[in-house]
Parts: structure tokens; C-alpha cells; sequence
């Protein structure tokens, strides 16, 4: 089945890409392991930046410039300065589609300061700005007669004998069948790799790089992996996000001792650090946002306080919350240029799963839904293009065929425990600070792991709704990029942003 | 601790020992400590994704935001087919969006809205399209192709929207098991984990339907004149 774009992921990149490429007029297929509402984009609350001036004096000059700092150089200016021009227009766009932008007093978008901006430039709805976001591309897309897929687990790319890619291959969750698609071109907008640390992330459970790993096998070039974002926040038993606007709002960072010891506004690296060093002092971290107020928390913070009680067991109304630094974001991916991309003909990638150099070694709050609009539509656009120049053709791929898959007799060693052990050595040795010898170790275990791979497997040996065995594609993804994220490491031997060396 | 897991026809009982414990952190023990072929769905753990809605002791939940009880009995949602264990297929229960025609109708130029337009539906705009809602209505068992819930609040989201031109249009596409369908016995709001009420939005679309000249067709079978917008079930 042939379609001119096959977009692999259904998140804010994958929907931008997807409604920009049918704008251009390609017929557009999007597939993706979950439903489109339930990606990993939905979870941003923060904001989306875009230098509109609404609360107080902005510029896009002084966007383009903090982005430039938090990116430690490695940033490409260009990409930056396209970017930071396109961010108005792109949350001009959301508004004429019907995104509910919290407003001001004077009827404007609202904007909110975030760590590392020189100005209130995030624009957000209440703390559910990517949900929002979100849900207007869902309903765009079923606007425009958009085809999805759901609940299709990409496994690899398709690439003919000149080396072009033209189309991937799929294990349909719910049937069991192996089923491949053909296309122009094909997106990727497959989501990061924070997974990788297991129970050390704030991520959803997806978010595990297949993308990213699919790309490599195929030959794609990677940039930037070991630069991996720990948000400073995140509840200490369960890695739950607390989101960047508590801060923004005024919340401050206490220790055991009720002291301040950080400026709660320094880009997230910086953040994280200064808590990571009074954790390694033997202190407890909490975050206080009492003093803002009952009103102003329900408010702005209604998500926090629900899940502050949830899972803490406190009220952030009339106590402290306890928080610990874990794996967040996630800057590394798929290199590509301001197109989007890649080094391999036919194939394009957006979103987390790409490196289109604007984050370089840190991200700034409120940068990555701008990046996966403005960078999901050029792929759109120019996927689209790329496609529609080509000769229409019949797909020439294979009827469905059932997917298979080794049943063991024997499965000596548990994935899923080795998948939490994994998640633990990388939080110790390829995390926060980083040395030398720490990343040698945890090198040598990823080595280790992957020659025990064949001892490993699903237990479950049914075609139907195989959640066991998608958790064993994923975690050989996970390994795959542990590998490419250690090495990347070691290679820099200097500090950078999020990559901190001692 | 134990808790009985529908798997086909039957409840498998499971013991775990976690106190304090989210359903979602419950199943994931279990899958990955006792018994792997068990499947269910989750993603963000914080009640935003909507993957993990299910139903305990017959009430619709997201599991990641409900404290596992002793003796819970744990199953699929409803009116959806059930794939396997606790995962149901969504597909067609999403299909509702696209035929209540859930988008704003007018990509106009941007228009300045106030904190009290926004307001309006904030609210409605919440939803994570977990489908409790849609498990929990009991107009399926009558009516299949009930618009539903989920998808009518976000056709309200949209209607009461300040940058909607074409409310009209909205309205004509809910007319057929649409609004009227509703018998307004609010099992959608007492489920919804972000404290909607489709109930609430579809008595305000139906008092909006009346403004266009819409009324309730079973009284209109009658020549009788406007529709119920009293909030009565229209039955």
C-alpha cells in the first residue's frame, strides 16, 4: 500500500509533517504504536516560546541569543535564527485553529517566564499546553481526511538497491501480522530516547528510541546522543514531572535544611547539577511553592498539586515536595538538515527523534514545541515535495504476512529486570556528572548485555496484543542507543551543556 | 494484597504486596514480576496520555490515578472490542470525532479573545479522550452509532469557541444520534477524570441547536414547537 509520505509517529511532529505534506498535496499515511493523543507531546505543560512581547519587552534577537547559550555551540546560528523568526507566525497558526492559549488582562496570548529566557516568552495553557496543542493537530488531521494507523510497532526501513529509503515495516500489535508500507518518502517522528533510563525518566513508557535505532540500522547518522536533559524537578519515588512553570511561577529549591542554593531559573543543566551536588552531600531536595498561594496552584498548577498528592502523598498548598533530577529530554537524534533531512535519500525525521541543531548541549524550556511544529512542517513540505517529484508507481511490496518471532525454551535472564538495571547504570554513570572511567564501566556493561541478548526474550508466546514481546523490541532498541549515547560520551572529552564531564 | 484481573471470560485473581500503590503501578509488578502474557495499556503515568482508562468494581478509571483497594476487580472498558485482557480497540470509537466533525470550522484570522473567552471552554479542553465516558454511556446498548461523549464535548469546545463563525453547521452535524440521543443520566461526568461534564455540554448544545431552529425530533413528530432545552430527558 503506497502513499506519497509515510509519516512513523503520531505526535505534535508527526501531525505538523502530516498536515503540512497534505497541505502540499501528497497523499499522506501516518502510523504510529499508540494513538495519536496518547504521545509523548501531551505531556509538555510548560509553554511554547515565541518572542511575542505580550507581558513585558521581548525580541526574537534575545530568543535566538538565549538559545545560542543554553546550546553551548552546538548549536547551528542558522537553524536557530529560523526558528526563533518562524515561532510568532507558528503560535499565530495555533490560534486561528482553535488552541486554548491561556490569556492576559488585555486580551493576548499569555506568556510565562521559563529557566534560561531573558523574557516571559513561553505561551501556554494553563500547565496542559502540549495537551492542547495536541488534540487541535489531532482535530486538524481529522479535519483534512488524514489516514492513521494506530498501534503498529515500527521495526525498519525499507531501502532499495540505490540506497534510497522507500518504506518501512511494521508488527501490527493487534493481529500479530508483519505488514510493510511503501512511500515517496518516508518521516520519522518517532520521540526520544529518555526510556533508556527506565524508572529514572519523567517520559512516557514509549519513549524508547525505536525511531532513532531503526534510522542507525538503516545507516542514518546520528548527532549530539550524549547530550540527554535531566529536569531539575521530577517527584523523587516516581520520576513524575513537575513542570518547569513552578519554578516560573516563583517556586523556589530548598535542602533539608530549608536553604535556598541555586537561582531556580538557570537553564535546567545548571539546575540539575547544583541539585545533584547537594544530593551527593547527603541533603534532601524539595521544591516550595506554598508561599504562592492556593489560588495562583490551582490556577496555573492544577496538574502539580494532583500529582504532588497522588503520588507523594503531599499537598504542595501547605507542604514541600520532595524531587529529585531525572532523564527528561533527550537533545541527541537523527542528524538532518533545515529540511529535515536526513543523510540517507527518501528519508526525513522531526521531532525528538531528530537533531535539526537548536538545542545543541541544552534545551531551553519551551523550545521543544516550537521545534517540533516548525521542524515537522519544513519535513512535511519538503517530504511532500520530494515525493510528488517522483514517478507514480504501484507499491510493489508483499501481501500481509504473520510476524515471527523466536519462541525459547528456555529464557535464562529476565529482560525486564535488566532493562531497570540498565535504567540504574546509566542514571549513576552516563548522567547528571559523568567521568571517564564511569563511562568505560557502563560501556563495558551495555557490551556485556548485548552478547547475552540471545538468553533474553518474551515469555509470552501469543500473536494477539503481544505487549511482552513489543517490550523486547524495545528494550533491544534501548540497548542500541545505550551504545550509541556511551560512545558519543566518551568521544567528548570536554563538558558541554548537559554532557558534564569531572 | 489481591485483585482479580478479567482475561477472556474469567477473573484471574493476583496477589502483590505494594501498599500505597497506583493500579498502573500494580499491573506493571505483575507483568514484569509474575506474569508477562498480561496486557493492558499505559503510557505518561500522570493522567494525561488517557491510555490506561479501565474499569474497576465496574466504574471506569485511569489506572494511573487509582489507588489500588483489596479484592478490586479489574476490566476493559466497555462498547469498544476487546482485543486482549484489558486493551480495547479504540479505532472505531474515535471515528465519532471525525463524523461529529470535532474542529473548528472556520480557520479564520486570529481574533483577540479575553480571559472570559477562554474561559468558556478551558474546560472541555482538558479532555485526553480516555474514553471512560464512552464506557460508561448506556445509550450504545440502544444506539451504535451514538456520537457520544467525548465527541460531543469537543464539538461544544468548539461551537462556544469565539473563533467559530459557523456555529450553524456544528449544530446540523449532531442533529442524528447526536444530542437528542443523550438521556442525560450523567454517568459520563461522574467517570471523567478531568471533571467534564458531556452532559452539561450537550444540554448547552442542545439549547444552541434550538437558537439554529433544531429541535428535539421526537417531539417535533408531534408538530409540538421547541425542543426540550429544559434539561428533561427527551424521551
Amino acid at each position: 500500500m503506497r502513499s506519497d509520505v509515510l509519516i512513523i509517529g503520531a505526535g505534535g511532529a508527526g501531525l505538523m509533517a502530516a498536515l503540512s505534506a497534505k497541505a502540499e498535496g501528497a497523499t499522506v499515511k501516518v502510523i504510529t504504536k499508540e494513538y495519536p493523543t496518547r504521545s509523548q507531546t501531551c505531556m509538555a505543560q510548560g509553554g511554547i516560546n515565541a518572542a511575542l512581547g505580550n507581558v513585558g519587552e521581548d525580541s526574537i534577537e534575545a530568543h535566538i541569543q538565549n538559545t545560542l547559550k543554553s546550546a553551548h555551540g552546538e548549536a547551528d546560528e542558522e537553524s536557530v535564527k529560523f526558528m526563533c523568526e518562524e515561532a510568532p507566525k507558528i503560535v499565530a497558526w495555533l490560534d486561528s485553529i482553535g488552541v486554548c492559549f491561556s490569556r492576559t488582562q488585555d486580551a493576548k496570548i499569555a506568556q510565562r517566564t521559563l529557566g534560561g529566557a531573558s523574557a516571559a516568552r513561553a505561551c501556554y495553557a494553563q500547565d496542559y499546553t502540549g495537551l492542547k496543542i495536541l488534540h487541535t493537530l489531532y482535530d486538524r488531521c481529522n479535519a483534512g481526511g488524514i489516514e492513521t494507523l494506530n498501534e503498529r510497532y515500527f521495526l525498519d526501513l525499507l531501502k532499495d538497491e540505490s540506497g534510497r529509503v522507500y518504506g518501512a515495516k511494521f508488527l501490527n500489535i493487534r493481529t500479530g501480522e508483519l505488514e510493510m508500507y511503501e512511500a515517496g518518502s518516508v518521516i520519522l517522528a518517532t520521540g526520544g530516547y529518555s526510556r533508556i533510563y527506565a524508572q529514572n525518566s519523567t517520559n512516557s513508557t514509549a519513549s524508547t528510541g525505536d525511531g532513532i535505532a531503526a534510522a542507525k540500522r538503516a545507516g542514518a547518522a546520528l548527532l549530539g546522543m550524549e547530550f540527554v536533559q535531566f529536569h531539575p524537578t521530577a517527584l523523587k519515588n516516581s520520576s513524575i514531572l513537575i513542570s518547569e512553570s513552578a519554578r516560573g511561577e516563583g517556586g523556589y529549591l530548598l535542602n533539608s535544611k530549608g536553604e535556598r542554593f541555586t537561582n531556580e531559573l538557570a537553564p535546567r543543566d545548571e539546575v540539575s547539577r547544583a541539585i545533584d551536588a547537594e544530593i551527593k552531600r547527603g541533603e534532601e531536595i524539595f521544591l516550595d511553592i506554598r508561599h504562592l498561594g492556593e489560588a495562583l496552584i490551582n490556577e496555573g498548577l492544577p496538574q502539580e498539586r494532583k500529582l504532588a498528592k497522588l503520588y507523594e502523598n503531599v499537598d504542595p498548598v501547605h507542604e514541600l515536595i520532595p524531587i529529585r533530577p531525572v532523564a527528561h529530554y533527550t537533545m541527541g537524534g537523527i542528524e538532518v538538515n533545515k529540511k529535515g533531512q536526513t543523510n540517507l535519500s527518501g528519508l526525513y525525521a522531526c521531532g525528538e527523534c531528530s537533531n535539526p541543531k537548536v538545542h545543541g548541549a541544552n534545551r531551553l524550556g519551551g523550545n521543544s514545541l516550537l521545534e517540533i511544529l516548525v521542524f515537522g512542517k519544513q519535513a512535511g513540505v519538503y517530504g511532500a515535495k520530494e515525493a510528488l517529484s517522483l514517478e507514480k508507481k504501484e507499491s510493489s511490496l508483499p501481501e500481509v504476512t504473520l510476524f515471527e518471532f523466536e519462541s525459547k525454551e528456555q529464557i535464562p535472564l529476565d529482560f525486564y529486570a535488566i532493562r531497570e538495571e540498565v535504567g540504574n547504570l546509566f542514571y549513576q554513570d552516563v548522567g547528571i556528572v559523568r567521568s571517564k572511567k564511569q563511562l568505560l564501566h557502563a560501556k563495558e556493561r551495555i557490551e556485556e548485555l548485548h552478547a547475552k541478548l540471545p538468553l533474553m526474550g518474551p515469555n509470552d508466546n501469543s500473536l494477539i496484543y503481544n505487549t511482552n514481546l513489543v517490550e523486547f523490541l524495545e528494550f533491544q532498541n534501548i540497548l542500541e542507543i545505550c551504545d550509541s549515547v556511551v560512545s558519543a560520551a566518551l568521544k567528548r572529552e570536554v563538558s558541554a551543556g548537559a554532557h558534564f564531564i569531572v | 494484597m489481591k485483585i482479580f484481573i478479567k482475561r477472556d471470560e474469567n477473573f484471574v485473581e493476583y496477589q502483590h504486596s505494594l501498599e500505597g500503590a497506583t493500579l498502573l503501578q500494580v499491573l506493571d509488578a505483575i507483568k514484569t514480576k509474575q506474569d508477562q502474557t498480561l496486557a493492558f495499556s499505559s503510557g505518561c503515568r500522570s493522567s494525561v496520555c488517557g491510555s490506561c482508562a479501565m474499569r474497576v468494581n465496574g466504574k471506569e478509571v485511569l489506572a494511573c490515578s487509582y489507588k489500588v483497594q483489596e479484592e478490586d476487580s479489574i476490566e476493559p472498558l466497555k462498547n469498544a472490542r476487546i482485543v486482549r485482557d484489558l486493551v480495547v480497540d479504540m479505532d472505531r470509537a474515535y471515528t465519532f470525532n471525525t463524523k461529529a466533525k470535532a474542529w473548528l470550522q472556520t480557520e479564520s484570522q486570529v481574533k483577540s479573545l479575553t480571559q472570559e473567552d477562554a474561559s468558556l471552554n478551558a474546560l472541555q479542553s482538558d479532555c485526553i479522550l480516555c474514553s471512560a465516558c464512552y464506557s460508561a454511556c448506556p445509550v450504545y446498548a440502544v444506539n451504535p452509532e451514538f456520537l457520544g461523549p467525548f465527541a460531543l464535548t469537543r464539538v461544544w469546545k468548539y461551537a462556544s469557541d469565539k473563533r467559530e463563525e459557523d456555529a450553524k453547521e456544528k449544530m446540523e452535524t449532531i442533529q442524528n444520534s447526536g444530542v437528542w440521543d443523550c438521556t442525560l443520566c450523567n454517568e459520563c461526568t461522574l467517570v471523567c477524570p478531568q471533571n467534564i461534564s458531556s452532559k452539561a455540554d450537550i444540554e448547552k448544545l442542545r439549547m444552541k441547536s434550538s437558537q439554529y431552529g433544531f429541535m428535539d425530533p421526537k417531539f417535533s413528530a408531534f408538530g409540538g414547537g421547541f425542543g426540550s432545552f429544559d434539561g428533561s430527558p427527551s424521551f
